[in-house]
């Protein structure tokens, strides 16, 4: 089952504004990832995290959200020093360890928590029906907005899709192997799971005409003013303009 | 007298490309009032009557007047989805929307409501259902029964003047039952309902067709009655239907 195990809390960030915090965690992002200096870096990553915390998560469900980056960069830290050449760190034996190779799996590792943190903190925060809301309030093209709510509504019912014919497999005998026939069931898995689809998304289409749809979705969100707003706002634009300070100082 | 019927369908034929005939000159007319049900057996073309009324799937021969109105062209059905509600056969595709209240001011909204009366019409079609307090639940969490009643929520705020109902019942257990036809019959409107359930189609209709090689068999309203029977005691407990 897919869950959205962070979305429902009572944290401060839980009560902001929904597209303050959307617009937030895309600026903070879009700068981080083009940031080369240390100190602009390690403030990012540290403003990211102390934001992680402000939202009132269970730490290990953050971290476990985390751990999935961590992984992918162990894997960069495993290679770039060793491959991307230039000075020289330390000699191991026949292996060398680059200096720039060394700068570059940092610069990803603090780029990457912070990005991840900083979504995590601020976007992972609310359910994705207010992730469309506002969006969608954000004048993001309402086509966009609503194939971003479609797939999230209809994903569980293709799930449960695919776990009823998996099922349905796994009671007569099937068990998977390296064999032709293990590939030709999971392409028929597969391809059954598409043909529901497009006959789910045809009675969808056809239950919206009959309620009179005519192209034009209406969105009902209404996000209430609210005093942490304000303050919020002139907190991240501080923030932001310490960070492009550290970087083009540095 | 065509013209006061509701639904008028005249000798419609309809089939599936490359399959067999569905519809054999079917002949049909729904009037005011009237709550009637349909019996058949898979496959008879029930679905795919509903499907014709609603201009979803167009016949290969035969007339449709809708409120005394020849519907033809899909602005003609378009015009007559507006007092014709549907409820499909599985809630999953009638709930799109990421919440309930969303999703049942949907249809309000598209005919024009403003955001502040959808809402209050949603609302008030909520609580008629016994469905106060849904409004912000997320329509894919909801259980079969409250989905099937969330749909009918979401075609009963359209206001419609006539309801053609899918198999309301599958999938729902004895209670949900016992109250979706609580509020089915104190519907104040037209509807053809589609059931294998002998005793909901009792409990909710007047009328009762079968539909039989491709036509609805109006000639022959079906009656239902119970029999009694008697034995001796035995000594082996058991229990009636």
């Amino acid at each position: 089952m897919i869950t959205e195990p962070l979305a429902h809390g009572d944290s401060y960030l839980h009560r902001l504004d929904p597209r303050l915090r959307v617009i937030t965690a895309a600026a903070f992002s879009c700068t981080v990832a083009v940031f080369d200096a240390f100190p602009a870096l390690a403030t990012a990553c540290g403003t990211a995290l102390a934001l992680l915390l402000l939202s009132g998560l269970e730490i290990r469900a953050a971290l476990r959200r985390l751990a999935v980056v961590l992984g992918f960069l162990l894997l960069l830290w495993l290679v770039l020093p060793l491959t991307f050449e230039g000075a020289v760190a330390a000699g191991l034996g026949p292996v060398n360890l680059y200096w720039p190779g060394i700068t570059l799996a940092a610069q990803i590792s603090l780029k990457s928590t912070a990005i991840i943190a900083a979504f995590t903190a601020l976007a992972a925060t609310m359910p994705i029906s207010t992730l469309g809301q506002a969006l969608a309030r954000l004048r993001v093209p309402a086509k966009l907005v609503y194939l971003l709510l479609m797939c999230y509504r209809y994903i569980f019912v293709i799930e449960k899709e695919y776990h009823r014919l998996h099922t349905a497999m796994k009671i007569r005998g099937f068990r998977p192997r390296t064999r032709l026939h293990t590939y030709r069931t999971y392409a028929y898995l597969v391809g059954m799971l598409f043909v529901r689809a497009a006959a789910r998304a045809e009675r969808v289409h056809q239950a919206m005409n009959c309620r009179g749809f005519n192209g034009r979705f209406h969105s009902l969100a209404v996000f209430p003013p609210h005093p942490a707003n304000r303050w919020f706002a002139v907190a991240a634009g501080s923030v932001m303009v310490v960070l492009l300070w550290l970087e083009w100082s540095g | 007298m065509e013209n006061d019927a509701l639904i008028a369908l005249h000798a419609i034929n309809f089939s599936y490309p490359g399959g067999p005939q569905v519809l054999k000159n079917l002949d049909f007319n729904l009037y005011a009032g009237e709550r009637v049900g349909l019996l058949a057996p898979n496959g008879s073309g029930k679905t795919t009557l509903f499907h014709v009324i609603m201009g979803l799937l167009k016949p290969n021969r035969g007339r449709i007047v809708l409120f005394g109105q020849p519907a033809e062209k899909e602005t003609d059905f378009a015009v007559a989805r507006r007092r014709i509600g549907l409820l499909f056969q599985d809630a999953d595709d009638q709930l799109f929307s990421p919440t309930v209240l969303e999703d049942v001011a949907f249809g309000p909204l598209n005919l024009g409501k403003s955001r502040d009366e959808a809402i209050a019409l949603a609302r008030q079609t909520l609580a008629r259902l016994g469905l106060s307090g849904f409004e912000n639940r997320v329509t894919f969490r909801l259980s079969g029964g409250e989905k099937r009643l969330v749909s009918l929520a979401t075609v009963l705020a359209m206001e419609p003047e006539v309801l053609l109902l899918d198999e309301p019942t599958t999938g729902l257990d004895d209670r949900t039952r016992e109250t979706l036809a609580g509020l089915i019959n104190d519907l104040d409107l037209a509807y053809i309902l589609i059931s294998h359930n002998t005793h909901f189609l009792e409990e909710t209709t007047d009328l009762t067709y079968s539909m039989e090689d491709g036509h609805i068999k109006t000639d022959e309203a079906l009656h239902f009655h119970e029999h009694v029977h008697a034995h001796k005691h035995g000594r082996i407990p058991h229990q009636h239907e």
